[in-house]
Formats: C-alpha cells, sequence, structure tokens
C-alpha cells in the first residue's frame, strides 16, 4: 500500500514549469530516489510534498489523506519530517535544542502551563529532552549535545538535521541531498544510518547525486528531467533504460 | 470643480518632493536592501543647510534671489551628497555582510543621531524662511489662479527625475548601478567596483533628498527638526507604493501618494492627513507588498 | 559563568533603592520600573522571537485609555480595569498583526511605525467620542488594594517592581520552555521552524498578543500613577526607545534591565546631558550594531539535565 501518493503534481514559477503533471508513489516501508540532472525540480517536488510551495494543480496524498497545499508545519505534524538541501539548523542554540525543535510539534504544554512549569509541562518536558538524546545518540552524536550547531562540522550537521527530523516521529523521512558534502567514510556511514532508519519501520524519500549511494539504499528510483517524469523502477532496471541515460549524458554528475 | 483642480496640483507638488525623496529609499534599497532609516533626516539636513546659507551667509542679499536660490540648490545637494557617502562609510558599510536586521537597527541609529544633532546644533524651535524668496506670482491655468510656486516646485522635481532617469538608463555609470542592483555578486565578477556604485548611490540619493529639504522649506516656509520622521516615512510609503527599488515606481508612488493626500486632506478630513499615508503604507504592505511597478519574484528557500 | 550575582545585586539595589531616595527620586524610579515593564513585554517578541515591532506604545495606550476610560466614565476600581485593559490591547494587537506579521522584519518595523502613529492619531481626534481629543483623559483615580490606597511614590514604587519582578518569573518560565525554544527557533529561521512543525504564524501572534497585553498592563499602572493620561505620551519616539532598550540589551532580561537603566535611569542623572540623551542613544545603536551586535547581555544557553557520560563513549 503506498504511503505518499503525487498525482498530476504541477508547479510553475513565472512561466517556467518547474514540475510538469507528475505522479508517483511511495510505498511504506521503502526507500525511494528521487534522482534527475541538476535542475530537474527534484528540491521543487520535495517543497511541493512539505507545504513549503503549493502546487497549481494535482494533489498529494500521505497516508490516503490529502495534504495538497497544508501549511509545512500541518504537514510536520500528520507525520512527514524533512531536511534542507541548503543546511538549515538553528545555529546558535545547542545542538540539543535543534533535536527539541522537531519535538516540539508531539508537545502539548500551552501558554500557561509553559509560564508557571506545572508538573504536567515538567514531565513532559523531561520526556522530550530524553527522547532527543535518544535521536542524538541515534545518529552518534550524544557527546556533542551541549555544543552550538554551528560549531558541528559539515558531515555532522547533515546528521544533526536527520535526528531533528526523527524526533518528531515521521512515518515518511524526505532527505535532500543527505551526503552533500561528506566524504567517503561519512558516506558510509550514512548508507547504514538509512539502513537503520528503514529498521525502525519508517519510509525514506531521497534527493541524491551520489549514485553508489542511491544504488545501496534504494528500491524504487523516480527519475526526472525539466520537471517531467522520464522513467520509474528498479534501480538495476533504470540503467539500461535509454532515456535515463540520455538525460545524464553531459550532466556534472556522472557518477554511474 | 477649481477646489479639485486646486488640489491637485498642490498634491502634484508635494508628490514630486515625496518622489526626490523616494528615489533615495529606493536607490539604496536597489542596490543594499537596506531601508536607510536616516534617509529622511538628510531631507531635514537639506532644509537647514538651505536655511543656513540663505540667510547666515546672506547669499540673498549678494545676489539676485533666483540665481542664490539656484546656488544654493546645487550646495545643498552636494553638501548632504557627502554627508550621505559618509554615513554609509561610517553606518552601514561595516555591516555590509553582517545581519540585515543589523543593518536596519544601525540605520535606525543613524536617524535617531541626526535628528538629535540637528535639534542640538539649531534648536529645538521652528524656523522660518526668508519670504521673499517664495516666488509669489500666479499663473492662469484653463480659467484659474495657480500660485507659481507649485508649478515651480513640481517643474523643479521633474527635471531632477528626468535628469536621474537619462542618468540611469543612458550611462555607463547608471548601467554599473543597474547591474549591481540585480546582482551585486555578478556585477563584481564582470569588473564593477561594487563599492563605488554603492557610494554613488549615497552621493544620488541623499543629494535628491537634500534638494527635496530646501524645496519644502521654500514651499512651506517653515521647518523643523522633526520632519524628516513625516516626510521620510511618506516618501517611503511612495517608494513601496511604486515597488521599491523601481526607479519610475518610486516618481509614480510619490505623485500618487501627493494627490492622494491632498484630496484625502480636502475631501474627508484634514485631522486624518497623515493617517492616509500610513493607512496607503499597510494596505500596499498586505494587498501587494511589491507595489504598482515591482515584479513578483518566486521566495527562495 | 554565572549571572546570579548580577540578579542578586539587582535585587538588593531595587529592593533598597526607596530608601536612599527622596520623593523625587522615588517618581524617576516608578517611571524606570514602567519603562522595565513595557520593555520585559516587548523583548518577549522582539528579543526572543525577533518580530521587529516599533509600535509597542501603541498596545501601552490602548491598555491607559481602557482603564482611564472604564475608571471615569464607568467608575471601575483601578485593579478592576487591569484585567480588560490588558485584554483590550492584547485583542487590538491580535488583530492589527493578524494581517501583517508575516513580512519581513524591515517592512514589519515601518507598519507597526504606521499603526502607533494611526492609534495617535486617532486619539487626537477623539475617535469614539471617548478619548478627550488632543487634551486626553483627567481624573483617573488612585488604585486600592484591598482596602489599601496606594498614593504615595513609594508605594507605586514597589507596586511597579513587584510587577516587574513577577513579569520577570512569568517570562523566566516561558523562556525555560518548548514556547521560548519555538520563539528562539523562530527568531533564528522561521522557515526551518516551520519545517520542523513550529506553527510560526501561531507562535508570533502568540508573541505579539502576550507581549502587547502586558504592555496593557503597564498602562494601566501609567494611567493610575499619573492621573491624567493624554495622546502625547504615546508618541512614536516613545517606541523607538523601547525598542532600542531591548535591541541594545541583547534579549536577556537582567540585560533589559541594566539597559533600562543605562538609557532611561542614566540621562536622569546626567541632567546637564539629557538633551543630548537621544543623540548618545542613536550613537550606541550604531556602535553596537557594529562592534556588538548581539547586544550587551544575550541570554545564556538553556540548561538540561544531561545523562552522566558513559563508560567507554568516544572521547
Amino acid at each position: 500500500m503506498s504511503l505518499l501518493e503525487l498525482t498530476d503534481v504541477t508547479k510553475v514559477f513565472g512561466g517556467l514549469v518547474a514540475v510538469n503533471d507528475l505522479s508517483f508513489s511511495v510505498d511504506e516501508g521503502s526507500v525511494v530516489g528521487l534522482i534527475g540532472p541538476n535542475g530537474a525540480g527534484k528540491t521543487t517536488v520535495f517543497n511541493c510534498i512539505t507545504g513549503n510551495y503549493a502546487p497549481e494543480r494535482g494533489s498529494i496524498r500521505f497516508s490516503g489523506e490529502n495534504i495538497t497545499g497544508l501549511r509545512p508545519h500541518r504537514i510536520v505534524e500528520l507525520g512527514i519530517a524533512r531536511t534542507f538541501q541548503s543546511i538549515r539548523l538553528f545555529g546558535r542554540l545547542p545542538v540539543i535544542e535543534n533535536v527539541l525543535a522537531g519535538r516540539h510539534c508531539r508537545m502539548k504544554a500551552g501558554l500557561f502551563a509553559c509560564m508557571l512549569h506545572t508538573p504536567g509541562q515538567r514531565r513532559e518536558e523531561r520526556a522530550a529532552v530524553a527522547r532527543s538524546l535518544e535521536e542524538l545518540s541515534f545518529v552518534g552524536l550524544t557527546d556533542q549535545a551541549e555544543a552550538m550547531a554551528h560549531a558541528l562540522s559539515y558531515g555532522n550537521q547533515r546528521l544533526l538535521e536527520i535526528a531533528r527530523a526523527l524526533a518528531s516521529d515521521p512515518r515518511l523521512l524526505i532527505l535532500d541531498e543527505p551526503a552533500g558534502g561528506m566524504n567517503d567514510q561519512e558516506t558510509a556511514a550514512l548508507v547504514e544510518l538509512i539502513r537503520a532508519i528503514r529498521g525502525r519501520g519508517i519510509t525514506i524519500l531521497l534527493i541524491e547525486h551520489d549514485m553508489r549511494l542511491v544504488m545501496q539504499v534504494c528500491e524504487k528510483l523516480v527519475v526526472l528531467e525539466h520537471g517531467t517524469l522520464i522513467a520509474e523502477g528498479e534501480p538495476a532496471a533504470l540503467r539500461e533504460n535509454p532515456a535515463v541515460i540520455e538525460a545524464y549524458l553531459g550532466a556534472d554528475d556522472d557518477r554511474w | 470643480m477649481e477646489q479639485f483642480f486646486q488640489q491637485l496640483l498642490n498634491g502634484l507638488a508635494v508628490g514630486g518632493i515625496y518622489a526626490l525623496v523616494a528615489l533615495g529609499y529606493t536607490m539604496v534599497y536597489g542596490v543594499l536592501k537596506l531601508i536607510n532609516f536616516a534617509h529622511g533626516d538628510l531631507f531635514t539636513i537639506g532644509a537647514y543647510l538651505g536655511l543656513t546659507l540663505l540667510a547666515s551667509w546672506n547669499l540673498a542679499g549678494v545676489l539676485p534671489p533666483a540665481v542664490a536660490v539656484l546656488a544654493v540648490f546645487v550646495m545643498v545637494g552636494l553638501l548632504v551628497a557627502l554627508i550621505g557617502v559618509l554615513l554609509e562609510r561610517a553606518a552601514y558599510r561595516p555591516l555590509r555582510g553582517a545581519n540585515r536586521l543589523s543593518a536596519v537597527v544601525s540605520a535606525l541609529g543613524a536617524s535617531i543621531f541626526f535628528e538629535n544633532a540637528i535639534m542640538l546644533i539649531y534648536g529645538a524651535r521652528v524656523y522660518v524662511y526668508p519670504d521673499f524668496l517664495r516666488p509669489d506670482f500666479t499663473v492662469d491655468l484653463f480659467g484659474v489662479s495657480v500660485p507659481g510656486v507649485r508649478l515651480l516646485i513640481l517643474g523643479a522635481s521633474v527635471a531632477l527625475m528626468l535628469a536621474l532617469s537619462a542618468f540611469i538608463q543612458r550611462t555607463r555609470m547608471g548601467a554599473a548601478i543597474r547591474a549591481t542592483a540585480i546582482d551585486p555578486g555578478a556585477a563584481r565578477l564582470m569588473g564593477i567596483n561594487v563599492d563605488r556604485v554603492i557610494a554613488l548611490v549615497f552621493l544620488i540619493g541623499p543629494g535628491l533628498g537634500g534638494m527635496a529639504g530646501l524645496m519644502v522649506g521654500i514651499y512651506y516656509g517653515q521647518i523643523d527638526f522633526t520632519m524628516g520622521w513625516s516626510y521620510g516615512l511618506k516618501a517611503f510609503t511612495a517608494a513601496i507604493l511604486g515597488g521599491i527599488g523601481n526607479i519610475p515606481g518610486a516618481m509614480l508612488g510619490g505623485l500618487l501618494l501627493g494627490v492622494t493626500e491632498a484630496l484625502a486632506a480636502g475631501y474627508v478630513a484634514m485631522a486624518w492627513k497623515d493617517a492616509v499615508a500610513f493607512l496607503v503604507l499597510i494596505l500596499i504592505l498586505i494587498i501587494r507588498p511589491t507595489g504598482i511597478l515591482g515584479e513578483r519574484t518566486a521566495d527562495k528557500l | 559563568m554565572s549571572r546570579t550575582p548580577l540578579y542578586v545585586a539587582l535585587a538588593v539595589v531595587i529592593a533598597g533603592l526607596p530608601l536612599v531616595c527622596n520623593a523625587y527620586w522615588t517618581d524617576v524610579c516608578v517611571m524606570i520600573g514602567l519603562y522595565a515593564l513595557l520593555s520585559l513585554s516587548l523583548n518577549v517578541m522582539l528579543g526572543q522571537a525577533g518580530i521587529f515591532n516599533m509600535g509597542h506604545a501603541a498596545f501601552f495606550a490602548v491598555g491607559a485609555y481602557t482603564t482611564a476610560i472604564l475608571n471615569t466614565v464607568c467608575h471601575w476600581s483601578i485593579f478592576l480595569t487591569m484585567l480588560p485593559a490588558g485584554a483590550a490591547a492584547g485583542l487590538f494587537a491580535l488583530a492589527v498583526a493578524r494581517p501583517i506579521i508575516h513580512l519581513r522584519g524591515d517592512y514589519l518595523l515601518i507598519v507597526t511605525i504606521g499603526i502607533v502613529e494611526i492609534v495617535r492619531i486617532a486619539l487626537i481626534n477623539d475617535v469614539f467620542g471617548l478619548t478627550g481629543g488632543a487634551n486626553g483623559i483627567f481624573g483617573i483615580s488612585r488604585p486600592v488594594f484591598f482596602g489599601f490606597r496606594i498614593v504615595k511614590g513609594l508605594q507605586f514604587y514597589y507596586l511597579v517592581w513587584g510587577m516587574v519582578g513577577v513579569s520577570m518569573l512569568l517570562f523566566y518560565g516561558l523562556w525555560r520552555s518548548r514556547f521560548g525554544r519555538a520563539l528562539n527557533y523562530i527568531k533564528e529561521d522561521d522557515v526551518a521552524a516551520e519545517g520542523c512543525g513550529v506553527n510560526v504564524t501561531g507562535y508570533k501572534l502568540a508573541a505579539f498578543t502576550l507581549g502587547a497585553a502586558w504592555a496593557g498592563i503597564a498602562g494601566t499602572v501609567y494611567a493610575a500613577k499619573m492621573l491624567t493620561i493624554a495622546p502625547e505620551s504615546f508618541n512614536f519616539m516613545e517606541s523607538v526607545i523601547l525598542f532600542a532598550v531591548v535591541i541594545l540589551s541583547g534579549g536577556s532580561q537582567v540585560g533589559v534591565l541594566v539597559s533600562v537603566f543605562l538609557f532611561i535611569g542614566l540621562p536622569e542623572l546626567l541632567r546637564e546631558f539629557s538633551e543630548a540623551r537621544m543623540l548618545i542613544f542613536g550613537l550606541a545603536m550604531m556602535v553596537m550594531m557594529i562592534w556588538r551586535p548581539q547586544g550587551l547581555l544575550p541570554p545564556l544557553p538553556r540548561r538540561y539535565a544531561m545523562p552522566p557520560p558513559q563508560e567507554g563513549a568516544r572521547p
């Protein structure tokens, strides 16, 4: 059964059609890669799913519910968490608070409970901190919990974004170039991490240019060119697909 | 009908002044993406400098009034332009790479600083411009007698705006300003000296603003040290109305706001005149933040 | 680095100050306390959430006028008007903020200037026939606290500074909670905050409304202290002063207090320079943005109970 389903999604900027009648689906429990040359509209698709953009046409359904045009925080509440291509952490806040940001939407304390620190609020706060530390330990950043986020290395910042996303109890995790800026060693660790996330039953949709990573972790690929779907299917089969080879010829990221 | 015509012309004259001040906001915003809050006070400085040159230096006694006024116009323009360049050097250039809102706060500080410096130097009282400077002829226009000063003010501001347009559209330096406004990084790579372009913008904008201050002194006959705030805010409204960063937009916005205000004062209620500009500002920011001539750009994530 | 000694010193100074002050200086300290109350309320939105509100005097005015009208027309006692004053200011803030809260910092700044000016012009024009025009409202009565009538400067001093103390405790609680963190996330990066599941618009509006309501309550105290209120007390310069105090403070509550004493209190001590007060203000804003953009005393990081480091953990 498909967890996420895009139907005829179209997004236009000015006169430019960034995403054109795109339809694909993501099965529950799978790892799906969204690939294509630079400028193919991959991140725009992500931004439509996460509610940062409202598509002009088409519908996006998550777990059977229509989420088209909902505001981003509502979509996070429904169970879709994301990371950003250009890392967007809260740099001047401690690492632990960055993870707590993901936990925020699962907490309930209201204005007055927060002002007065009621027993319920304290309990909830303790649980949230404990859970955030678990996520930090899951991605291997426990010892950095009190450091400022901007002080982390590039690779660790990517991991922190993943921990922040995981803290919101997502059913679907959207990763926008998670290996961007990582060295080979870090990328290898990331492959393990993605498998571990999947092992927790979380579905993953990712954009990635590093084809070795894509080939290792994805069981399905969706290939985009100029905002249009040109192929989808199993990675091994797509390697031989002439349309895909054509799209990638001359592209910068020729790392098949 | 005659009242309408008079209000319209009055609105256009005041609107021309707004437009001149608005050009300073919009040009600075164009290249730096900064609201130069101190711009209104540069306008006030223009008005005070004009008064000092005319009265204390007794230029008007030595030269024929028309020549004296022209000379003072040029001198005020140059002096205020100089202050503008110094302001950019001292308060904005050190913040070029910093958080945009830091520069906004610095601009606000500069504005408060200038306003109070004027008050400390000149005192808090209202100053009166020598009234023989105010041309007192009238012109018969379509059977209505119109004060000549209105037409002169309107004519002067339109002439300055046309000169600026020609400069921006026809010269190499104008092209450099346009290029920097679109993308400072790319402009730098193409060999444009962005620092010099910014200095140039801080020469032209405050220069025009200072001359506008002088015009207000001549038109209304009196000035005070707080006038920069209300004129500044109205001119900023005009810049937003036309589309901030857009030079023809600032001109259109200024004239439109001047007329709207004059008609509202004449037909709705004088007491609410100052609220009109703010209302226009709030409505335009809610309904169409890009202004009349501004282009909508997609938000980058 | 702990700030506990700073807090203790401030508390001792504030509690003991009236003992060494004459009536005049006590009154000055009451005004400083009112500014502190207003600045702390502005800090919730400006310092914590980065909402550039330069119209805070408008909400202060709504509160003061609500109290004045309820007291002089309906003869409510002052303390009873405190709640409606806060509610009126908060609701007014909510209504005006709803359509503009999404605007970028510098635009929001300009719009809030517009709002405070429109409010002042409306008060001068005697809107609804209740505000008394340019002369304002006079004949406001003294507050009575459980039969105890607050008249003297000293009594106002402890009332105002008591309220400052309570506000600081409540706002501290807020800061140390998911609410405070949400405001900080928004200040750092509102797109990322929304993308993590924080209802950015909701929290911005909540912070705006809360801060405005607090300013409204401060308005009640102001009306009761002055007995007369007029539109000119709520002009745009008041908003600028509050804005500058909060920006220069760095956003911590103790920083706000220090900043209030520096910028409101110190000029009173240096009377001969008081004309140049705003000049120095402006200069300080420029210099501060260039050399110390984080402000005088930015908040220290919140602390969380961390588990002890485990055996064999990575170094």
